[in-house]
């Protein structure tokens, strides 16, 4: 898995691109930890439009990053989710959380 | 006592991380010869990689272990799915299929099982302290059509 990342104010742009499992998380939430403490972001919009398999090890770095904006009153936007992906989102209830519309 | 599978597949690997997308992949393949719509490849690997990173991160936590995948195809587009490991075991089953429950910490969601039982619609779990645990998954492939 690879990381874009584009600060833009008090709001960034993160795009996943590849497979988020288990193995992908670990390195991938490291490096948006980091990025995220050097352009100190409000909210996070977060491109799926190239996540090519996701299961729940990608719910967890989602939801930690949920709980990071959460934490600075800033928003979490999720959008060009793929049907496979928002089936897995769904199943963990992060609808509840988010719209997963987008 | 079930009859013998029309195919099966047995595969044992080292429990590295690296070998989540490994697992889905040779599920994938198998189950191809069924002619699956996406949407059931992809809840098939979702639910493989359920269950191996279970035994990565739960079953082996500080060491290496066997990981044993077996695929069978019975009569009828039904697809069993075994992952078997010999790692520590999961003390109270029940508690954690529970949806959210985890003793992984924040980088895991706690819900692996919650995903492979509503993607595979069947799932049994059987576990012995210090001995191990299978995951025993099963779907019906093209019920749709």
């Amino acid at each position: 898995m690879r990381i874009a990342f584009h600060a833009a104010g008090a709001s960034c742009e993160i795009a996943l691109i590849g497979e988020l499992d288990h193995h992908a998380a670990r390195t991938a939430m490291a490096e948006i930890r980091t990025r995220l403490d050097q352009s100190l972001p409000a909210s996070i919009d977060l491109d799926m439009r190239q996540v090519t398999f996701m299961d729940s090890s990608g719910i967890a770095l989602i939801l930690a990053l949920y709980k990071h904006v959460k934490a600075l009153d800033g928003e979490l936007r999720l959008f060009s989710i793929s049907p496979p992906v928002r089936k897995t989102l769904a199943a963990a209830g992060m609808d509840k959380l988010l719209d997963l519309s987008a | 006592m079930r009859k013998k599978p029309l195919n099966f597949v047995k595969l044992v690997f080292p429990s590295r991380s690296a070998n989540e997308s490994l697992a889905r992949s040779v599920a994938a393949a198998f189950v191809s010869q069924l002619d699956p719509t996406l949407e059931e490849l992809s809840d098939v690997k979702t639910a493989v990689s359920e269950a191996v990173t279970n035994v990565v991160v739960h079953a082996y936590p500080d060491k290496i272990g066997p990981v044993e995948m077996v695929l069978r195809l019975h009569e009828g587009n039904v697809v069993e799915i075994v992952v078997r490991d010999k790692g520590c075991g999961i003390e109270d089953v029940q508690k954690a299929m529970e949806p959210t429950y985890t003793t992984g910490g924040a980088d895991r969601s706690g819900m692996g099982f919650t995903i492979m039982g509503s993607f595979m619609g069947s799932l049994a779990v059987r576990s012995r302290p210090g001995k191990g645990t299978a995951v025993r998954m099963q779907k019906v492939i093209g019920r749709a059509r």
